[in-house]
């Protein structure tokens, strides 16, 4: 061609023209799709407490449990895909969008065999939240251990 | 022999191959859209009847290769060669759909314009006599493709605007040699090739692969039309292969610039193959099936009808592997572009 754009021009004309999601609605979106995966993690909790006897921890547990169990559910019916779709970030922060990040590729896997499919490629997505999160944890344990020596904490 | 090579990258075909018979095989999103009609075959089963979407795939180009030769007339021992690829890993979806046909084959990969290129190197084998009959087939599939490119399906995440939905589909096309006593006019006419260079304008956004492949495409038009000394109002129509909407306006606006108007002759496969307000597909469809699927239904039945006598079809194609985009590479694209033409009986 006669008239070539350089690469930067190009792209900031790209950017232009490319329609984007609209922010505020994301947000009003991811808010009240992720207050309702905590409401309905709240009313587990709740319910474990009051009618099943259990004290604070064994009530998280059942929260947790529960609403891992719920995700993987929707997972493997393709429903969760479209509730992440709506809430983006909210849908895909609290623990039920881990276990929809740990469900889909082990069904997506499961053809290339027990170790080689699914056992390798179960923390494709997770596999990064795991490894920081795990690293994360070290580190602010070490600051705590040394603010907990100089009494500080 | 006289010399067929016109301009930098073109070739004018002295005695124009045709395509004698072509197949469609495409998946049910496909099938609901807009172009259901034109399709040989829909098909409901996302793995086509077999147990994943790679050997679903391989089941699609197999039969729209087998429905190809059986619309021909001729028979499969007739055809020299096979031009083939899609988008997976070392062509596993092509591969493993033409190994029961027992007929020599080149595997292909250009991205999404492989419908292009196969069809180019098939029409260039048959005009120089080095086979009467070749079949060129691309195929692409939503499941093996989003799996290999980007997310598995189950998983929850919004697409952006710009981002294409990957059609499942396979077209198959049988290309025969014509001499000039029987110049098969009642068939439409690949009368030239131009092939597309790689083009790279630094766009590193995998989601937005219409503004990847936009320059290439513009490049391939400008550089067809100039060695053919032709202008974009000489043809009926100017078909680009998975631009989607957003690489559809770039085209037109670079191509603008270098002082070419195809605003009312140009169309998009991706824009066409869907009905992007009912089936949420933001920009349109991508993949070597979007335009291997829309010329063999709904193009070349628009020219077997007469209502278009000659049309540029330009598939698209965006060169990026994993591998490339996590190492922060650009995102080159390309484009082919065939002149066919269908002349009146």
């Amino acid at each position: 061609m006669k008239i070539k754009q350089n690469d930067d021009a190009y792209n900031k004309y790209v950017d232009a023209i490319t329609p984007k999601h609209n922010s505020f609605i994301n947000c009003a979106n991811a808010f009240w799709i992720g207050g309702l995966i905590c409401i309905i993690g709240q009313a587990i909790y709740d319910l474990s407490m009051n009618y099943f006897d259990c004290n604070k921890e064994d009530a998280a547990s059942w929260t947790s449990t529960i609403l891992v169990l719920l995700s993987v559910i929707l997972t493997g019916f393709n429903v969760y895909k479209k509730i992440a779709k709506l809430g983006g970030a909210g849908a895909l922060v609290p623990i039920t969008g881990f276990a929809n990040s740990v469900a889909a590729p082990t069904i997506e896997y499961q053809k290339e065999g027990e170790v080689f499919g699914k056992g390798v490629k179960v923390f494709t997505i997770a596999g990064p939240v795991i490894l920081f999160g795990v690293f994360t944890s070290w580190v602010l344990g070490v600051i705590y251990w040394i603010l907990k020596i100089a009494g500080i904490v | 022999m006289k010399q067929q090579a016109v301009g930098k990258q073109t070739v004018k075909f002295d005695n124009p191959p045709i395509i004698l018979s072509h197949a469609s095989v495409v998946g049910e999103m496909e099938g609901q859209g807009p172009l259901a009609s034109y399709f040989d075959q829909i098909e409901p089963d996302p793995a086509f009847g077999k147990d994943s979407w790679e050997e679903g795939e391989s089941e699609m180009v197999r039969r729209a290769c087998q429905t190809a030769i059986s619309k021909s007339g001729i028979t499969k021992s007739d055809i020299r060669y096979i031009f083939g690829g899609d988008l997976l890993g070392q062509l596993i979806g092509t591969t493993f759909g033409l190994k029961d046909f027992d007929i020599p084959v080149f595997g292909l990969y250009g991205a999404c314009s492989t419908c292009g290129e196969s069809l180019s190197l098939a029409a260039m084998t048959v005009a120089a006599g080095y086979a009467a009959n070749a079949l060129a087939v691309t195929s692409s599939h939503y499941g093996s493709a989003e799996k290999q490119f980007r997310f598995p399906l189950e998983y929850g995440n919004q697409r952006p605007l710009s981002a294409t939905w990957t059609v499942t589909g396979s077209g198959a096309f049988i290309v025969s040699s014509t001499n000039t006593e029987q110049p098969m006019n009642q068939y439409p006419h690949i009368t030239s090739v131009t092939t597309g260079k790689i083009v790279d304008y630094g766009v590193r956004d995998n989601m937005n692969m219409g503004a990847c492949m936009a320059p290439a495409a513009a490049d391939v038009i400008y550089q067809c039309l100039t060695d053919l000394q032709m202008k974009p109002t000489q043809f009926d129509k100017i078909i680009t292969g998975d631009l989607g909407k957003i690489g559809s306006e770039i085209l037109i606006k670079l191509l603008l610039d270098n002082g070419y108007d195809i605003i009312s002759q140009h169309m998009d496969c991706g824009v066409e193959i869907y009905d992007n307000d009912k089936q949420d597909t933001h920009s349109g469809g991508s993949g070597c099936g979007c335009s291997a699927v829309t010329l063999s239904g709904y193009i070349l039945h628009q020219m077997k009808e007469h209502i278009w006598q000659r049309v540029l079809f330009v598939p698209t194609g965006a060169l990026l592997s994993t591998v490339s985009f996590n190492e922060g590479q650009t995102i080159p694209g390309t484009a082919h572009a065939l002149v066919i033409e269908q002349k009146k009986e």
